[in-house]
């Protein structure tokens, strides 16, 4: 379960979070679509706790280390493999050291890294890395999953194959919230939806049965009518 | 009346108060037979000595507070003191050689408290440098905290080591700064002129913390 | 505590790994502290000064410049893909973030020194053979406390402008009680004076130590939060 309360912060006099608050509960997916600058990442750093907000709680059940995140950086070095990177982030996330090496070769299989596991990241096509950091993000099989622009830098068959993987995973009973500033992407995945400018949801509610096209159409009012 | 106000009146009236110590310095207190005329300096010197260190004892005292409670007025008022604190190091690092070269007869001899000063000249540039590399106002705070605190740690240590280096190599000097019984005459003035630095010391930082102010609403604005 | 050891500990492994992959930081310092020591060979007048009357402190002084240059990398490894925003979203303490970077710069400090030592001896006959136990002591004595100070420097300057310049200036002050005592204390062994000489120095380097790597441990989360 994801609780927020009256999230509010402020940069300087950028107002990046503004009376924000929201609940979700196992199989909910929130899209939050808004333009560069509306707050978004910021959301999704304060509910990890890379920020702590000026007011407001948040609260994760399980704790940081049933979130998963993936931010705009890989958090990937690149002078590592692709498998040397998971190993250490599973050592991180304390996944018992006896299963860590099965676990990280089903991640490199499944997010079909398994030919490139041995090479170093640096040496990775970005959609590569991309994939690379999904499978780090879901390394410790995270309850809630937090992903900011993660279809950025993916081809087209990698952002399918991704949306599949995210769908299953919403399936399994997670809570997923995904923010990006691109409404073509992810509509069909959420059972929710937020707008978000200027720091505050300009509105939020279950996607019910709007197709992307009808979504698209609402975010262009409600933006710039707001 | 503003802060910067009060605190231009304070300095003013600390400066005044200054005058009249060095009136009572040079002509009712006894010139010291040994040192003769140039011991005078030490009614400038030695409280402005003590206070660099006072100075730097609160930096670091309201870094921890400020580290506990994040009241950005904490934040200003250690800046402030570390401004004030440096500008002090660098009277102390002036007289102190002016003094030395005419009872010494050399501007500079790595005695322990002209040692302690300059290290302290150093941990306050170090600070003021920090604070002015730092673009983000929430992290120029912390980490100008996190300085200003080790900074005071530092400060016995500062004095041991330079307590213990002398005492390895003793200097050929008989006269001392701090002569052990002063008389009556010289403690007064003494003092006095301490008394009057601490009213400088507040008159400044009420100044810079009024500036502070002024330029953190100056960027809100 | 066992947690924060473990997490410490992986830590610090990766970062030796990386630094041992790459290998051009290690190597630079340790070119870097013979070129000093040969400096310093030819930076006096032979006839007037004998070198031994001069070793301590150009032991010292060398080894204060590499321990520096080391510094200056220690969370330079976590900008890559933002590995530190990683680190700080992972489920570990903030303590064991900075216990095991301090572990990996001891680590490569420690390298610097080993190499350093050796080559001091030869370059300058130095008869180290019966006092090396003690002078090994005194050398990880100073370096604990020198280094425990640098890694907390050098976190938070990574960030900001000018950092290699920032941490020289910033630690120097820092440096010089333990330094000075580290001479003092070298000095006495290469003289074979009796270590009760240099006892008070001994307590110095010793307090050094405990308070600042205290200090460190409690003041680092304040310079990585956001």
């Amino acid at each position: 379960m994801l609780r927020v309360e009256g999230l509010r912060h402020a940069f300087g006099r950028v107002r990046a979070l503004d009376d924000i608050s929201f609940h979700l509960t196992p199989g909910q997916t929130l899209a939050i679509f808004g333009p560069n600058g509306a707050g978004k990442t910021t959301l999704l750093k304060v509910l990890v706790g890379l920020i702590r907000p000026q007011a407001g709680t948040t609260h994760v059940e399980g704790g940081p280390r049933a979130v998963g995140w993936m931010g705009h950086q890989a958090h990937l070095y690149g002078h590592l493999t692709v498998r040397e990177n998971l190993l250490f982030w599973a050592a991180l996330y304390d996944v018992p050291a006896p299963l860590r090496r099965a676990r990280v070769d089903e991640a490199l299989r499944r997010h079909g890294l398994a030919d490139r596991a041995d090479e170093p990241v640096r040496a990775l096509s970005r959609g590569l890395v991309q994939r690379a950091a999904i499978a780090r993000a879901l390394l410790h099989e995270p309850r809630v999953l937090l992903l900011d622009e993660p279809f950025t830098g993916l081809d087209l068959a990698a952002a399918a194959e991704f949306r599949r993987l995210l769908a299953q995973l919403a399936g399994a009973g997670r809570i997923v919230v995904l923010a990006t500033h691109n409404v073509d992407e992810g509509v069909e995945l959420a059972t929710d939806i937020a707008f978000q400018q200027g720091g505050r949801f300009v509105s939020l509610g279950p996607r019910g049965g709007r197709t992307a096209g009808a979504v698209a159409e609402e975010y262009r009012r409600a933006v710039a009518g707001g | 009346m503003t802060l910067a106000r009060k605190g231009h009146w304070t300095t003013l009236v600390g400066l005044v108060l200054l005058g009249g110590v060095y009136v009572r310095a040079v002509v009712f207190t006894p010139v010291e037979r040994l040192q003769g005329p140039a011991q005078k300096i030490f009614y400038l010197h030695v409280p402005a000595a003590v206070w660099t260190e006072l100075a730097m004892v609160l930096v670091g005292v309201a870094s921890v507070v400020f580290l506990f409670l994040k009241d950005p007025r904490l934040d200003r008022f250690a800046e402030a003191s570390a401004e004030v604190g440096t500008v002090f190091a660098a009277i102390v690092l002036t007289t102190g050689p002016i003094w030395g070269k005419t009872v010494w007869g050399t501007w500079w001899a790595w005695d322990a408290r002209l040692t302690s000063t300059l290290f302290l000249f150093f941990l306050y540039i170090g600070y003021l440098l920090l604070r002015g590399a730092v673009v983000d106002a929430g992290a120029r705070a912390r980490y100008a905290a996190v300085l200003g605190i080790c900074g005071m740690a530092l400060v016995p240590f500062i004095h041991l080591s330079v307590y213990l280096f002398r005492t390895l190599h003793p200097q050929p000097i008989i006269l001392k700064p701090s002569a052990p019984s002063l008389p009556q005459s010289m403690l007064v003035t003494w003092l006095l002129s301490f008394a009057v630095f601490t009213v400088l010391y507040v008159g400044f930082v009420m100044q810079r913390y009024a500036l502070g102010r002024a330029r953190e609403e100056g960027d809100r604005a | 505590m066992g947690e924060t050891l473990r997490h410490a500990w992986t830590l610090a492994r990766k970062d030796l790994v990386l630094e041992f992959r790459t290998r051009t930081a290690i190597l630079s310092a340790v070119v870097f502290t013979a070129l000093v020591l040969m400096v310093f060979n030819f930076g006096r007048d032979p006839s007037a000064v004998a070198a031994i009357d001069l070793a301590p402190s150009i032991l010292w002084v060398t080894f204060t410049f590499a321990a520096m240059l080391a510094l200056n990398r220690a969370f330079q490894l976590e900008l890559d893909n933002q590995a530190l925003e990683g680190l700080l979203v992972a489920p570990i303490s903030r303590t064991s973030i900075y216990w095991g970077k301090l572990a990996a710069n001891l680590v490569f400090v420690a390298v610097v020194e080993a190499v350093g030592l050796p080559l001091f001896v030869l370059f300058f006959n130095v008869p180290v053979a019966d006092v090396l136990g003690p002078l090994v002591g005194v050398i990880a004595l100073a370096t604990v406390g020198f280094v425990a100070v640098g890694t907390l420097f050098s976190a938070m300057l990574v960030r900001t402008r000018f950092a290699e310049l920032m941490l020289p200036v910033l630690l120097l002050p820092f440096l010089i009680p333990p330094l000075m005592g580290a001479v003092q204390v070298t000095a006495r062994l290469l003289a074979a004076r009796p270590l009760s000489e240099v006892a008070g120095w001994l307590r110095l380097l010793a307090a050094y130590d405990v308070v600042f790597l205290t200090l460190a441990t409690l003041l680092f989360p304040h310079t990585v939060e956001q």
